[in-house]
């Protein structure tokens, strides 16, 4: 079987599988998934920038523009199926990173990722600063329907996370897709010789837009989903500190799978609340060292652990 | 025979340095022209300004009869123009077939950034391409070594099969021999040129070494202090008392020598 296949298979089933075992998982697992999964479509999104070699630090801008789409066509519209608040959300957040993208895409490096940071500080600031939109304390996400249907009680929970799920395995497979085209195998050539890639007929600027609109659409889906999961939004889905949560999953998990990106999210989440149970006053210690220990370790991210015990296998037979 | 490029009276100056000036030049489809000149005599700034990496201060630049005068380089690449530089410009981390891929695949991509999203980076004509490239450049042995671990020559060599790739109808090498030991530069120019005379490319190439370029070029332009000062056949150039005092001279002492 060839490489994409396999690895097409392999997350097929991984999703029918974290699916089917939704039923007999606690309920805190499923929103801990819920939630895990719903950003690491923020990390797939910042894995296509980083490919190219560029970190934006303040991705959150469109996360939140993505959730308060959701928030606020419930709050002021009779619209509740999921399906059509997450493609606003989608379509918003695309056109956040569209507007930005004009100024994003002409910087690199430390100035790229600052630059993305200000626009996110930016939003915060009109957030916290917007009564109606209840300043820091934010508000509350009307429950969405499925065609029509409103699950009640645990069943909301548990289509919440289908949902999660079904967008994941799509967008997953699509950003795989992404990677093979002619657009998205340019990563590594804008990385290493910009020249080279204008030489041979492409805009560099006018492809980093692109791929800002595409991870955009990615964290603007992701903030919808989690919008309807966590049913509130609030400015901190704006803050840097969440801007840094993404780009400390996309370390942990590495840029070389899309796979890693949510086995990375959910290793993130699961670390994350056992650190707050375990000390609640330091848990950001324990997160600190994690990712010290990848650093150094895996320097790869856990996506390169996959690779490497293939290699072994690979060797082996 | 009709004219592929047009240049007229250009003019480059960076600050108070005039890099170039007055040069008109008019080139014939299918012929190769050599041009030669000491460090600093403008070259460079010459092929830039063709190829967009520069816009001229003055004068204009027609390809084809368009005028391509201060397009960005990559408008430029696509109406038909390539270029290899006096430092091969590759993807360094990639291999050489991953770096002639990328060419193919974009040259077989429409320019549009739909086509580009959902075209595969190894559709079978791209794929089929690339291997040909490489084979016709002689670097089809080097196909998965890293592009930074490659010999000088090979890395001049995969820069030029790259510029190639779009089938460019004019082809500028800026000094494709440069940092090449004087045994293999023959080698070289050998296999670029009868690659390029197959595919009936109009040259223009930058080299220091008089025998390569009387052994190449159809036509020679000496270039001094940012002008030509001699346009004719090689022998004729080579005979130019002006040549010889102003460039040969000063070219024995540059042998060897690579500059920035
Ligand atoms: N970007 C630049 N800024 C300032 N001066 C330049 C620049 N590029 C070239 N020059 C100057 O223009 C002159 C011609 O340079 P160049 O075209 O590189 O010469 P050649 O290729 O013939 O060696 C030199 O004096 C050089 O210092
Ligand atoms: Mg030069």
């Amino acid at each position: 079987m060839t490489m994409p296949a396999r690895s097409s298979l392999l997350g097929a089933l991984a999703f029918i599988a974290v699916a089917a075992v939704a039923p007999w998982m606690p309920p805190w697992l499923v929103s801990l998934a819920t939630i895990a999964f719903a950003n690491a479509l923020v990390v797939l999104g910042l894995i296509i920038l980083w490919r190219t070699g560029l970190v934006p630090f303040g991705q959150a801008l469109f996360y939140a523009i993505g959730a308060y789409a959701v928030a606020l066509i419930g709050r002021y519209t009779s619209v509740r199926d999921v399906f059509v608040v997450i493609l606003a959300g989608a379509i918003f957040a695309g056109i956040a990173a569209y507007l930005v993208g004009f100024l994003l895409a002409r910087y690199r490096e430390i100035f790229f990722a600052m630059l993305s940071l200000a626009m996110s500080m930016i939003l915060y600031g009109i957030l916290v600063k917007t009564e109606t939109l209840g300043s820091t304390d934010g508000f509350h996400v009307e429950a969405g329907t499925f065609f029509g249907y409103r699950p009640q009680g645990v069943w909301l929970n548990l289509s919440i996370y289908w949902l999660v799920l079904g967008f994941s395995a799509v967008m997953a497979w699509l950003v795989s897709l992404y990677f093979r085209s002619v657009a998205g195998s340019l990563s590594n050539p804008i990385r290493d010789n910009e020249i080279r890639v204008e030489f041979l007929g492409i805009s560099v600027d006018r492809l980093i837009h692109l791929k800002l609109v595409v991870s955009g659409i990615l964290a603007g889906i992701g903030g919808a989903l989690a919008a309807l999961a966590v049913q509130h939004v609030d400015p901190a889905m704006a803050y840097w500190t969440t801007s840094g949560g993404f780009v400390f999953v996309t370390i942990l998990a590495g840029a070389g799978s899309v796979g890693a990106a949510f086995v990375g999210s959910l290793v993130f989440e699961l670390v994350r609340s056992i650190a707050i149970d375990l000390v609640p006053g330091e848990w950001q210690m324990i997160l600190g060292t994690v990712l010290l220990l990848t650093i150094l370790f895996l320097p790869e991210g856990l996506g390169s652990l996959y690779g490497r015990l293939r290699r072994r296998k690979d060797a082996a037979s | 025979m009709s004219d592929i490029l047009v240049v007229r009276d250009i003019e480059k100056t960076f600050g108070a340095v005039v890099a170039a000036r007055d040069i008109s030049v008019v080139v014939p489809v299918h012929q190769t022209v050599g041009i030669i000149g000491a460090n600093g005599a403008g070259k460079t700034t010459f092929v830039n300004m063709i190829t967009g990496h520069l816009t001229p201060s003055k004068g204009s630049i027609h390809f084809e009869n368009k005028d391509i005068t201060g397009l960005p380089s990559r408008d430029i690449v696509r109406l038909g123009i390539s270029r290899s530089f006096q430092v091969a410009q590759v993807f360094p981390t990639m291999t050489v077939l991953e770096n002639m891929r990328i060419a193919s695949a974009i040259a077989n991509s429409r320019d549009s950034i739909l086509d580009r999203l959902f075209r595969p980076i190894d559709a079978p004509g791209a794929v089929v391409e690339a291997d040909a490239a490489l084979d016709l450049f002689q670097i089809a042995r080097y196909r998965h070594a890293k592009a930074v671990t490659l010999p000088q020559g090979v890395r001049k060599l995969l820069d030029i099969a790259m510029a190639v790739a779009g089938s460019p109808r004019l082809l500028l090498l800026d000094e494709p021999t440069s940092g090449i030991s004087i045994e293999e530069k023959f080698g070289l120019m050998e296999v670029v040129m009868s690659a390029l005379k197959t595919r009936r490319i109009t040259v223009l190439f930058v080299e220091h070494d008089m025998e390569i370029v009387g052994r190449f070029a159809d036509r020679v332009l000496a270039f001094y202090d940012g002008t030509v000062i001699a346009d004719a056949p090689p022998k004729a150039v080579l005979a130019d008392p002006k040549v010889q005092t102003l460039i040969s001279g000063t070219q024995r002492a540059h042998v060897g020598q690579a500059d920035a």
